[in-house]
C-alpha cells in the first residue's frame, strides 16, 4: 500500500467535480466523527469525578480530571458481592486468552500444513467439515459443552475454558492457514522430501519461517475473539476464573448505591485496551497477511 | 547393472490413466532427456521415480535394487524443479546443505560440499544471501547446487531452464553439459526444448499419452522416428508431411504428388536400396512422404551434394531468411511445405523455384496410423 501525496494526483478540476470533492470530505469527517464519539466521550468519563458528571453535559471536557475511577475500576469496585475490582479478573483472561491463542494457532497451523501439503483420501472433506465449525451457533453447543466439562472435570476451571476456546478457534485458524499453504508451491516440501525431511521437520524448517503474515492474522483474530468473549465466560466460568469480560457485566449491573458512571467506563476500558493495543501494534501486518500471497523462489 | 530401471510402470489419477506400460533402462553416467507434448506424463513419470507419488503397478530399480515402495528420503535421488523450489526461509548456503544436514552429515563435511558446489557452480559469492535476493540464473544455480552437494545416485530434472530467458538458457545448458561430463552423473531430464533434447541428450525418450513412442539417441530419433508423432515432434521446423501415392513400375519405385491446382502430377523417384517390406504391401496405396526441410536445396547448390537428388519446381509463398539460411514456405501437392535453403537465394514470394530433395534421407509412413514404411 503506498501513500501518495496530493501532489501529482490527476484529477478533473471541474467546479462541480469539486463541490463533489468536498461533499465527499465532510460525509467522510461526519461519519470518522460518529465513529470516535462513543470512545471520546467513554474515556472523558473515566477520567471525570461523578461530581461533574451527575448534573453535565456529555461532552463536557473534564474540569479536574483524576485517575481514581480508574483505580477503584481496577482494585475496589464491586462485581457482584465481591468488591476487588476487575484487575484479577483482567489477569484471569490474560491466563485463558495467551495459552487458547497459542494452542489453537499452533493446531490450526498444523491442520493447514497437513490438509495441504499431505494429502491424502478425505481431506477435502474434512476441511468441508472444518469449514462447517466457523458457522455453528455458540448457544447451540452450551449445553453439550458444559456436560463434556464435567465428564473431563474441567467444569469452572480456567483449563476449561481455553479447552473450549481451542476446539471453537481451530475451525477458524484451519481456514486460515489452509488457504495461506494451498498458495506455497508444493513443490518447496516435495524439494524437503527427496532431502530427508519428514513431516514436522518440513514444518519446522520450511513452512512456519514464512508463515509469520498469517501466525500475525490468527493471532489477533483468536486474542480478539477469546477477549472479547462473554457467553463461553459466563456459562463455564468459577467465582475465581471469570474472564475480564464478565466481571465487567457484573461491575455495571452491581445496584448499591449511586450508579458510577466514570468507574464503569474506566473498567469498559480496561477491558477493551488490550484488543485495541493488539490491533494498534499488528493491524499493519494484519491486513497485509489477510492479502499475502505465496512466498515466491 | 542399470543405474535405473523401470519396469512396466503404470500410473492412475482416480480413472484416467497417465502412465500407461512404462519400460526403459538408464545406464549408470547416462544422460536421458523425456521429450512430449504436454500433459503426456513426463512430470508424472519423474515424480514417480523420485517417489513423491505412488504408482499403480510396476517396478522402479534403483542400482538394481527394488524402491517402488521406498520413500523419497531412502532413495538416493536430488531432483532440480522448474520453480527452482528453494527454501525461501534458508540462505544459500543452507539451502545447499540442507540435504546434508537431514542426513546427519557433520558439519564440517557439510561446509566442505557447500564450498565444493559453490566453486563449481560459481555461486561463492552469493552462499549469504537468501533466494529472493538472487537472479533467475543463479536462483536455477542454487538449485542445481543443492542437487549436487548430496552427490546422488540419480538427478531429476523436471524442465529446469524453462524459466530463464533465451540467452540465459543456453548459457546454463553449455553448463549442464559441461557439469555432465565432468562429473558422469546419471540424469533424467525434462524438457521442450527441442535444442536442448538434441544437444544434451546420450538418448532421447518421445512419450506420447503416457506412452513412450520411442527411445533412442538423438540421431536415432531425428533421422529415423519410427512413426509420424515422433517424426513431426522433433525438428524445427518440423518435417513436412506430403500425401503420395506410392506406385512400382519394373524396377523403380515412385511417389506420386498430386497438384490440384497445377493439374500435372509431380513424381519422386524412391532409391532402390532403401526399399522395404512394408512398402511392397502398400504398393498402390497413399502413404505419407516425410521430408525434413534441409532434405530441400536450391537446384544446383553445390554444397548440398544431392547427386542423386530428385528435381522438382515449386510456387514459392513465403521467404524468411534467418541468417545462417533461409526458409521458404513452398505449395507443393497442395500442402504448405518448408524448405531451408542456402542464404544465397534471392528468391521472391510469386515465384517458381527450382529444387532438389534427398530422397536417400526421406521417410515414409503409412496413411493409417503412421507407422514407419521406409
Ligand atoms: N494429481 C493429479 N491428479 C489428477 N490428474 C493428474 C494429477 N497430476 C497430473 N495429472 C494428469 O496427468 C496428466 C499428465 O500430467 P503431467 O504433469 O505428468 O504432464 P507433463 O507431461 O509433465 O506435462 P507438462 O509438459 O505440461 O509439464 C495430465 O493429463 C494431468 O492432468
Ligand atoms: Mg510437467
Amino acid at each position: 500500500m503506498s501513500e501518495r501525496t496530493a501532489v501529482g494526483v490527476i484529477r478533473r478540476r471541474t467546479p462541480g467535480a469539486r463541490a463533489l470533492r468536498v461533499l465527499l470530505y465532510a460525509v467522510l469527517f461526519a461519519a470518522a466523527l460518529a465513529y470516535l464519539l462513543p470512545l471520546v466521550v467513554m474515556v472523558m468519563t473515566s477520567i471525570k469525578p461523578l461530581s461533574e458528571i451527575t448534573p453535565g453535559n456529555l461532552l463536557a471536557l473534564p474540569e479536574a480530571p483524576t485517575l481514581a475511577p480508574w483505580i477503584k475500576a481496577w482494585g475496589e469496585a464491586c462485581t457482584g458481592m465481591r468488591c476487588e475490582g476487575v484487575g484479577g479478573y483482567f489477569w484471569n483472561s490474560i491466563a485463558i486468552v495467551v495459552p487458547a491463542v497459542a494452542i489453537s494457532t499452533m493446531v490450526g497451523a498444523l491442520n493447514g500444513y497437513a490438509l495441504t501439503k499431505w494429502r491424502f483420501k478425505g481431506s477435502e472433506l474434512i476441511f468441508a467439515l472444518m469449514l462447517f465449525g466457523c458457522f455453528i451457533p455458540f448457544q447451540v453447543v452450551l449445553l453439550p459443552m458444559a456436560q463434556t466439562l464435567g465428564w473431563l472435570g474441567l467444569a469452572s476451571s480456567r483449563s476449561g475454558l481455553v479447552l473450549v476456546h481451542v476446539v471453537f478457534g481451530i475451525a477458524f485458524t484451519t481456514l486460515f492457514f489452509r488457504n495461506f499453504y494451498v498458495a506455497i508451491p508444493d513443490e518447496l516440501v516435495s524439494a524437503a522430501k527427496l532431502d530427508g525431511a519428514g513431516f514436522l521437520r518440513i514444518f519446522w524448517r520450511i513452512l512456519l519461517p514464512v508463515s509469520a503474515p498469517i501466525i500475525v492474522v490468527s493471532v489477533i483474530w483468536q486474542f480478539t475473539q477469546i477477549w472479547n468473549d462473554f457467553l463461553f465466560g459466563v456459562a463455564y466460568s468459577g467465582h475465581d476464573t471469570q474472564p475480564v469480560t464478565v466481571a465487567l457485566n457484573n461491575l455495571v449491573n452491581t445496584s448499591t448505591g449511586a450508579k458510577e458512571y466514570n468507574v464503569d467506563m474506566a473498567a469498559a476500558m480496561i477491558a477493551a485496551l488490550p484488543t485495541l493495543v493488539v490491533y494498534v501494534l499488528a493491524g499493519k501486518y494484519f491486513v497485509r497477511g489477510l492479502t499475502a500471497g505465496a512466498v515466491k523462489g | 547393472m542399470s543405474a535405473l530401471e523401470i519396469q512396466h510402470l503404470c500410473k492412475d489419477f482416480s480413472s484416467t490413466q497417465v502412465l500407461k506400460d512404462v519400460s526403459l533402462a538408464i545406464d549408470s553416467g547416462e544422460f536421458l532427456i523425456l521429450v512430449g507434448p504436454s500433459g503426456c506424463g513426463k512430470s508424472t513419470l519423474m515424480n514417480a521415480i523420485a517417489g513423491l507419488e505412488p504408482v499403480t503397478s510396476g517396478k522402479i530399480l534403483i542400482g538394481g535394487e527394488d524402491v517402488t515402495w521406498r520413500t523419497p528420503a531412502e532413495r538416493d535421488i536430488a531432483m532440480v524443479f522448474q520453480s527452482y523450489a528453494l527454501y525461501p526461509s534458508m540462505t544459500v548456503r543452507g539451502n545447499i546443505a540442507f540435504g546434508l544436514e537431514m542426513r546427519k552429515v557433520p558439519k564440517v563435511e557439510r561446509e566442505q560440499a557447500v564450498e565444493r558446489v559453490a566453486d563449481l557452480l560459481q555461486i561463492s559469492h552469493l552462499l549469504d544471501r537468501k533466494p529472493s535476493q538472487l537472479s533467475g540464473g543463479q536462483r536455477q544455480r542454487v538449485a542445481m547446487g543443492r542437487a549436487l552437494a548430496r552427490e546422488p545416485q540419480i538427478y531429476l530434472f523436471d524442465e529446469p531452464l524453462s524459466n530463464l530467458d533465451a540467452k540465459l538458457r543456453v548459457e546454463m545448458r553449455t553448463e549442464i553439459k559441461k557439469l555432465h561430463q565432468r562429473l558422469g552423473t546419471t540424469i533424467v531430464y525434462v524438457t521442450h526444448d527441442q535444442i536442448e533434447a538434441m544437444t544434451l541428450a546420450d538418448r532421447i525418450a518421445v512419450m506420447r499419452d503416457g506412452q513412450i513412442q520411442q527411445l533412442g539417441t538423438p540421431n536415432e530419433i531425428y533421422n529415423d522416428p519410427v512413426n509420424v508423432f515422433v517424426a513431426g515432434f522433433m525438428g524445427s521446423p518440423s518435417m513436412n508431411f506430403i500425401s503420395a501415392r506410392l506406385e512400382k513400375d519394373d524396377t523403380t519405385w515412385q511417389l506420386h504428388i498430386s497438384d490440384p491446382e497445377q493439374g500435372a502430377e509431380l513424381s519422386l523417384p524412391w532409391p532402390v536400396d532403401r526399399v522395404t517390406e512394408a512398402m511392397v504391401a502398400c504398393q498402390g496405396q497413399s502413404v505419407l512422404l516425410g521430408l525434413r526441410p534441409e532434405h530441400f536445396a536450391e537446384a544446383g547448390d553445390q554444397r548440398s551434394g544431392h547427386q542423386q537428388a530428385a528435381r522438382l519446381e515449386a510456387l514459392v509463398s513465403v521467404v524468411e531468411p534467418t541468417g545462417a539460411d533461409v526458409l521458404i514456405n513452398l505449395g507443393l501437392g497442395g500442402n504448405e511445405v518448408v524448405a531451408r535453403v542456402g542464404p544465397d537465394c534471392r528468391v521472391a514470394p510469386g515465384e517458381r523455384l527450382a529444387l532438389s530433395v534427398d530422397m536417400r534421407r526421406a521417410v515414409l509412413f503409412g496413411q493409417q496410423g503412421g507407422q514407419r514404411l521406409a
